[in-house]
């Protein structure tokens, strides 16, 4: 293996600069409007403020999972993008500074955060034992370390393995991986339980872990396809990247896109089909108003477009049309979110201002510093690792 | 022996990254009629072999999108149309119940569909010849080795190029594959007489079997397992009596053990009269008694005897039990009309038993009692 390594014909050269002035740009207005409608109205920025906090979540944890299955499962066409989806997960640095704010409005968010509407209320006072503010917080304390520890483990040997060209770091990284795979799956669960699912404390799903996990790995697999090309375009990857690689990603995300398909129509089925008062509110509520209008969009934003427009085997080979779909889907997964959250805030209709811009430019601004910070430090492929060489000449 | 014709020329290879190899120069030599065989599917073989993409996926489309549909449609029209039910109180066409069902039966007509193209279209089934069958060539490259042929209907053929082609690539056991016209010409092996005799046999043997398992070996001893017997049940001919009744009636002037037969049929006011309540109102008859009138009395009676029926006006509502007409009526008269039925309502002698009766006259007296209390009662 250690002659072929040499083949590799790989310069580390930056990053456009246009990439972070974007990146750094969007942040700073995205900032602007996020603090000066913290100031405005501070319930409906807290309620934006949580979903770009699990879109980040989903950013960051989505490629950090990524990052671990790769090692897991022992694949190789992936490794040559290992470095993206490592990029991608220091998203998971910045998570417990936008949780903060998310943390001081809990009042304004969560209605079993008030005590005495808990203690009239028999379902609540059922539930008080997990949710309640001490336990709230260490939990989430909890997941936040548990993930960044996994997220500085895995980087680091990887980092390492670039100048000491070790094996036995891949062989590390499968151990520590193997560990974070079960405490991934508990905390992804948990924390979409936690921060979205208690915002309806009545509601309850047992899928709907589940069904955040869809999104999270369509909003991952869409940024590292997105970057994947992008950085290709730019030559600032190896040579030899062919269609074969591209196939690979977009196979992926459009059977994430039935995946989600599935258990969204899943969750909705069960209870349309029980039929039961203290589950299909939930639906109700997103069937009211203008809300219907939305809750149709989102078959049509997250399903339908996505499904025929990776459906042909070219499509998923046209760098073009890849680079289309990955920002659609990230879209719609921000749509998904707002979805999920926003009808708690209010239940009349949907609600969309300057606002609900300001988020999302800096959820963008927010991915792109943090990977472009790590892209010109380090190197865009992973030169050390043993897998390199097949990755890169991975044909279907 | 028939006349050989030339199918084409092979050669073996012994590695993956060989037959790659062989399968690009191929392509870049110019030839297009020509085939890599290989014990399982290699990474970039289609590429190397220059292909276009399967057209089998349009079939597959075609077949789950027309799978989609008729299922829409056959539940459309038997749930919606045809026989409307209601189910788990959803609307006759309720969508979203369907989705499970469309996506199974899309599934289900992609994959027979895509297949059958495949057979019938790709492989034209059931011819099941191919000049390539039971040569050494096939043999090898089912087990361990790489193979590559180029057929002689290629427009740049030429047997001696082909052969200097080869030894450029390396190819080990480079040789001919000759085939017989007339075994291409011979009609399908499916279409031989053994097998359609076969075929025959095997249907009728699994048919006469059915038939005789079914229609006569279970009613023969001991495999009907007793269920047929020689006694007679209801609705069946008696050979032994003359009227050919198989179900007697009772012997005049008797009645079954247990059974009390009721004595007015015809003659209400007597039975009021005449009869007398045997149970005295304690707190364990009312509570039969409201049992069984909860039970039989009170979906068209309403709850207080009221005649507000719970039935919605599917039936005519009864007139209320609280009338001057039935407070005066005796507990005798009540009896008789639970018994005997009255207009539309029916007799409850086979849902009630005496007692039971008696104890749902005192319920209903202490009904009447709550509407139409005396004054000694507030005392």
């Amino acid at each position: 293996m250690s002659s072929s390594q040499s083949n590799v014909d790989y310069q580390h050269k930056p990053l456009p600069s246009s990439f972070t002035k974007i990146g750094t740009a969007l942040l700073a207005i995205g900032l602007i409007i996020v603090i000066i409608g913290y100031f405005i109205d501070p319930t409906r920025a807290a309620f934006n403020n949580l979903i770009l906090l699990m879109f980040l979540v989903s950013i960051g944890l989505g490629s950090l999972f990524l990052v671990g299955i790769e090692y897991l499962g022992g694949a190789v066409w992936s490794t040559p993008f290992r470095r993206i989806t490592e990029f991608l997960a220091s998203v998971l640095i910045v998570i417990p500074i936008i949780a903060i704010p998310v943390y001081m409005h809990m009042h304004d968010l969560y209605h079993w955060t008030h005590n005495e509407a808990v203690q009239a209320d028999k379902l609540l006072k059922g539930k008080e034992p997990y949710l309640n503010l001490e336990f709230f917080t260490i939990r989430i304390v909890v997941f936040l370390l548990i993930w960044l520890a996994f997220y500085f483990l895995l980087t680091k040997n990887s980092k390492k393995q670039d100048t000491s060209k070790d094996q036995g770091l891949t062989k590390k990284n499968i151990k520590i991986s193997a560990i974070f795979m079960p405490f991934f799956a508990l905390t992804i669960t948990f924390s979409a339980i936690d921060w979205m699912m208690s915002l309806e404390p009545h509601w309850f799903s047992t899928i709907y872990g589940v069904y955040y996990f869809s999104g999270t790995m369509l909003a991952a697999l869409a940024a590292t396809t997105y970057l994947l090309i992008y950085l290709n375009e730019r030559k600032l990857l190896f040579k030899g990247l062919n269609q074969d690689h591209y196939y690979s990603f977009g196979a992926l995300l459009f059977a994430f896109t039935n995946f989600w398909a599935y258990i969204a129509f899943s969750q909705f089925l069960l209870i349309y089909y029980a039929n039961m008062p203290e589950e299909t509110f939930w639906y109700l509520a997103r069937w009211e108003g203008s809300w219907i209008v939305f809750s149709i969009g989102l078959i049509i934003v997250h399903f339908v477009v996505p499904y025929f427009g990776l459906l042909s085997q070219p499509s998923k080979m046209n760098p073009k049309r890849l680079k289309f779909m990955s920002l659609w889907i990230l879209f719609a997964h921000f749509y998904d979110l707002y979805w999920l959250i926003m009808p708690t805030y209010n239940k009349e209709g949907i609600v969309f201002g300057w606002m609900e811009l300001g988020f999302p430019l800096l959820a963008v601004g927010i991915v792109a510093l943090m990977f472009g910070l790590k892209a010109n430090k380090q190197n865009l492929i992973p030169v050390g690792d043993p897998k390199l060489i097949r990755g890169i000449n991975f044909r279907l | 022996m028939s006349e050989k014709i030339l199918h084409s020329y092979s050669g073996i290879f012994d590695t993956p990254d060989e037959i790659i190899h062989a399968a690009e120069k191929t392509v870049e030599a110019g030839y297009t009629k020509f085939d890599v065989n290989t014990p399982y599917p290699i990474h970039g073989m289609p590429k190397a072999m220059n292909l276009e993409p399967s057209k089998l996926g349009y079939a597959a489309l075609v077949f789950g999108l027309s799978g989609t549909l008729t299922a829409l449609f056959v539940m459309y029209w038997m749930a919606a149309i045809d026989y409307p039910i209601t189910v788990g109180g959803k609307p006759f066409f309720a969508f979203p119940k369907y989705i499970p069902i469309m996506f199974e039966v899309t599934v289900l007509a992609a994959a027979i569909g895509t297949v059958s193209t495949m057979l019938f279209f790709f492989f034209k089934f059931p011819n099941n010849a191919h000049p390539l069958h039971d040569t050494s060539y096939m043999k090898k490259v089912s087990s361990d080795k790489y193979g590559l042929i180029i057929q002689a209907d290629d427009p740049k053929f030429n047997e001696d190029e082909v052969k200097v082609f080869f030894a450029s690539l390396h190819a080990k056991d480079v040789e001919p594959v000759y085939y017989d016209m007339e075994d291409i010409n011979a009609s399908p092996k499916i279409y031989d007489k053994k097998f359609i005799g076969g075929l025959a046999l095997t249907f009728i043997l699994v048919s006469g079997i059915t038939y005789f398992t079914l229609n006569k070996l279970m009613f023969m001893v001991p495999f009907n397992w007793m269920m047929y017997q020689d006694k007679l049940t209801v609705q069946e001919k008696s050979s032994v009596f003359p009227d050919e009744f198989g179900v007697r009636a009772p012997v005049a002037g008797t009645v079954a053990r247990g059974f009390m037969p009721y004595e007015f049929p015809n003659e209400p006011e007597l039975a009021g009269e005449v009869l007398l309540n045997p149970l005295v109102p304690t707190e364990k008859n009312l509570a039969l008694g409201k049992k069984k009138y909860d039970t039989y009395c009170s979906p068209c009676h309403g709850d207080f005897g009221d005649g507000d029926s719970r039935l919605r006006g599917q039936f005519p509502n009864p007139p209320s039990l609280h009338s001057e007409k039935v407070r005066n009526w005796s507990d005798g008269r009540i009896f008789h009309v639970i018994t005997m039925g009255q207009n539309i309502m029916p007799s409850y002698s086979s849902q009630l038993t005496r007692e039971e009766k008696w104890a749902t006259v005192l319920y209903v007296r202490a009904l009447e009692r709550s509407k139409n209390a005396k004054e000694s009662d507030l005392k």
